[in-house]
């Protein structure tokens, strides 16, 4: 086991290096930065002394030099002549339109991401499982045809829409503000379990519309797996032993479904992603999704690229994780043999 | 098991004693009703009319083919016939007016088909525009007539519509936006650019997946060895954040047409991964096969073996995954360009109108801007069922 966690985290550093180049490579696409725009404007309405600011700017951040070499310093391999010493020294680098360290201006906001994407892990496996294991068991009940129809809406629904109206709804029916991840009140307040409940009860919105796609996608999955599984000759066998049909279903089926049911997590993850962040923006959620939106307009390219190497850094990290506990299930995945799917 | 050849008018050949070569095509049929002491068979059927019988008994596919096919082949090319408006119509009396009933009998007596004149007026403890209905004032709708004028497909300069509203009264069955135009039109005229985008997107990524995916599974090896490392670090990205990123740097003076084709470009760039590997994984299984092999042994080179031996085998699961791709560049369009960094004003598409809708106290207020959200789930729940049909008849094992 731990010779497999030790190659699979080695594997991690190419994949990493190949998306921070690719990060790079968009946030260098578009003509201009978000200093040279500025520094045109300033000199179209000839205002010459805050030029020197600027230009102090472009040489800490070394802007003029070459791509590769600002590739380089951006990454912290190579020390910058202005003072810029890059992501690997733990300098993300300077917001040019907040005038802040990139660390300030999304550092709380961080922890939050990772707390929204966990919440909606943590609903998709608790729904998707007793769900799945409903549907294959009674297969073309009325339960069974009802999650299905809900699936299918939950896959064609756009999630951003769909945050709007429950929105809309929970603010009509149970009185939570609109927006954000507390009430107005506790914003600036120190933690205390008020302060917690009205963060836990604002996930709640966000969680499930991030969620329900995922959700309804495992459903089916689950479903698929463990319906090939019933129908197979050990299943028959264990019941003719009288075993009782609760204890036959969680002790072999369900068992062998289990395996592809936790390596699509990881599989999901990229959607997950993506969903908080354009639920972030239509919910104004204090998340890095607002932020990287408006950098990417302003071409704030420091700001932005750290964003999207963090949204990137933690689909891949959710996939070394359900990687690991699909090894931990299905010894075969250890030993080096791929799991049959 | 070949057929023993017609005795020929030359000198008679024996076949066991000089290589023969039958000039007759080879008929499998006939040799197996030879084989089978000449007991006809049923005509087999071909494989896509087998196809088609397992498509065909899937009712919902095929009511989401109709329903593909009443977007696609009536709105998509006649959007300027069928919309009431013209797509730029503004109605300046008529500010967020709520959509409009149709009505049947005006005081009591069948009237034809007509609506109410719009009544405006502010109120001022409100500060809001209250619409009613002048129950006075019934204006016909007529049909097959001639309203806003239009260029049909940019070309030739036309007047005719489907219906449109009495001459001096107003049609809104879905209301108007904050500019006074009507929004069904809008709607019709959006669903031109957001079906296309999939459907070029879509054409993108299956030649990049096919392409890709074949020389991997072809070749193995190295090839097979970066593409598949390719594919798992895409697959291993967040799209959305990507799509903006791309999208963000589409320089805003573009004109739209660069835009639109800029947008396809980057939702199909970042969509083969999925068909790639399908594909990929097909070949793989398939060169293993004994009819490969032989075909291999006859001298077929790559390229026919690939394209008259293994494509077939799977062309139709190919279409039934591409189908199933559609709807996710669809939604992804409507993402980009609600956010705003996608398709622009003077373009219509579905997530441009839903752009107005973006706030809640527009969807509070004026609960009909959005109505664009009844379309996209139409017609991505439509693809989903039929792709899902294609596939169960593609591959029944499955």
């Amino acid at each position: 086991m731990l010779r497999y966690v030790a190659l699979r985290i080695a594997l991690m550093v190419p994949a990493l290096l190949a998306i921070s180049v690719i990060v790079f490579a968009l946030i260098e696409l578009p003509p201009g930065d978000y200093l040279s725009n500025e520094m045109t404007e300033l000199a179209a309405r000839g205002e010459t002394a805050s030029l020197a600011r600027l230009q102090f700017l472009r040489d800490e951040f070394s802007l003029d030099a070459p791509l590769i070499e600002r590739y380089a310093i951006w990454l912290g391999v190579m020390p910058g002549s202005g003072g810029f010493n890059g992501l690997l020294q733990g300098n993300w680098g300077w917001s040019f339109e907040y005038g802040k360290p990139v660390a300030d201006v999304i550092g709380d906001r961080l922890g939050l991401t990772i707390a929204l994407n966990f919440a909606t892990i943590l609903f998709v496996y608790a729904v998707a499982f007793p769900i799945g294991v409903y549907s294959a068991t009674r297969q073309y009940s009325w339960g069974d045809y009802g999650f299905t129809v809900l699936g299918y809406l939950g896959l064609a629904v756009p999630n951003f829409l769909l945050g709007l109206i429950l929105l809309y709804y929970a603010n009509l029916w149970f009185g939570l503000s609109v927006g954000g991840l507390m009430a107005p009140e506790f914003i600036g307040q120190p933690w205390s379990m008020e302060k917690l409940g009205s963060v836990l009860a604002h996930l709640i919105v966000p969680t499930i519309v991030i969620g329900l796609s995922g959700t309804a996608a495992m459903i089916r999955r689950l479903r698929a797996n463990l319906l090939d599984e019933l129908g197979k000759p050990y299943v028959a066998a264990a019941r003719a032993r009288g075993l009782s049909e609760r204890r036959l279903i969680i002790k072999y089926p369900l068992r062998a479904a289990l395996g592809p049911f936790v390596a699509d997590v990881g599989n999901l993850l990229p959607s997950m992603v993506s969903g908080a962040v354009i639920v972030s923006v239509v919910l104004n959620l204090p998340t890095v999704g607002p932020v990287l939106i408006s950098a990417l307009r302003s071409q704030d390219q420091f700001l932005a690229g750290f964003i999207l190497l963090f949204a990137a850094l933690l689909t891949v990290v959710g996939m070394l994780i359900s990687d690991l506990l699909l090894a931990a299930l299905d010894p075969r995945v250890r030993i080096g043999q791929r799991a049959v799917r | 098991m070949a057929k023993k050849p017609p005795p020929p008018a030359g000198p008679p050949v024996d076949p066991t004693q000089t290589h023969f070569v039958d000039e007759a095509p080879y008929d499998p049929r006939r040799a197996s009703d030879e084989r089978d002491g000449g007991v006809a068979l049923p005509p087999a059927a071909k494989p896509w009319a087998l196809f088609w019988r397992r498509f065909r008994r899937h009712r919902l596919a095929v009511a989401s083919a109709w329903v593909l096919g009443f977007f696609y082949f009536l709105i998509v090319p006649f959007a300027e016939i069928i919309a009431p408006y013209a797509q730029e119509t503004r109605n300046p009396d008529a500010i967020h007016a709520p959509p409009q009933a149709l009505h049947l009998f005006h005081n009591g007596e069948y009237a034809g088909v007509f609506t109410y004149a719009l009544r405006a007026r502010i109120d001022l403890e409100n500060f809001e525009r209250v619409y009613e209905e002048d129950v006075t004032r019934p204006t016909r709708v007529r049909v097959f007539c001639l309203g806003d004028p239009y260029e049909f497909w940019g070309l030739i300069e036309m007047r005719f519509h489907l219906f449109c509203p009495d001459e001096g009264g107003t049609l809104h069955l879905l209301g108007t936006d904050g500019l006074g135009r009507d929004m069904l039109s809008r709607i019709i005229y959006g669903t031109r650019v957001s079906l296309t985008i999939g459907l070029i997107g879509l054409a993108i990524s299956f030649v990049l997946g096919v392409v890709l995916g074949g020389l991997a599974g072809y070749f193995g090896g190295l090839i097979d060895n970066v593409i598949e490392r390719l594919i798992e670090l895409i697959r291993s990205l967040p799209e959305l954040p990507l799509w903006l990123a791309l999208a963000a740097a589409l320089p805003a003076n573009w004109p739209p047409i660069f835009i639109y084709f800029g947008i396809t470009l980057i939702l199909g760039l970042l969509d083969w991964p999925g068909l790639a590997r399908a594909v990929r994984a097909r070949v793989l299984q398939l060169r293993e096969e004994e009819f490969v092999l032989a075909a291999t042994l006859t001298g077929a080179s790559p390229q026919r073996l690939v394209r008259k031996h293994m494509l077939p085998n799977f062309s139709s699961h190919l279409i039934a995954s591409a189908t199933l791709s559609v709807p996710g560049m669809i939604l992804g369009e409507t993402a980009l360009s609600f956010l705003g960094l996608g398709l622009r004003a003077p373009v219509v598409s579905w997530g441009v109108l839903l752009n107005d809708a973006q706030d809640l106290s527009a969807i509070e207020v004026y609960p009909w801007l959005l109505l664009p959200m009844v379309p996209v789930i139409l017609v991505v729940l439509a693809f989903n069922f039929f792709g899902d049909g294609l596939r169960d008849a593609a591959d029944p094992y499955r």
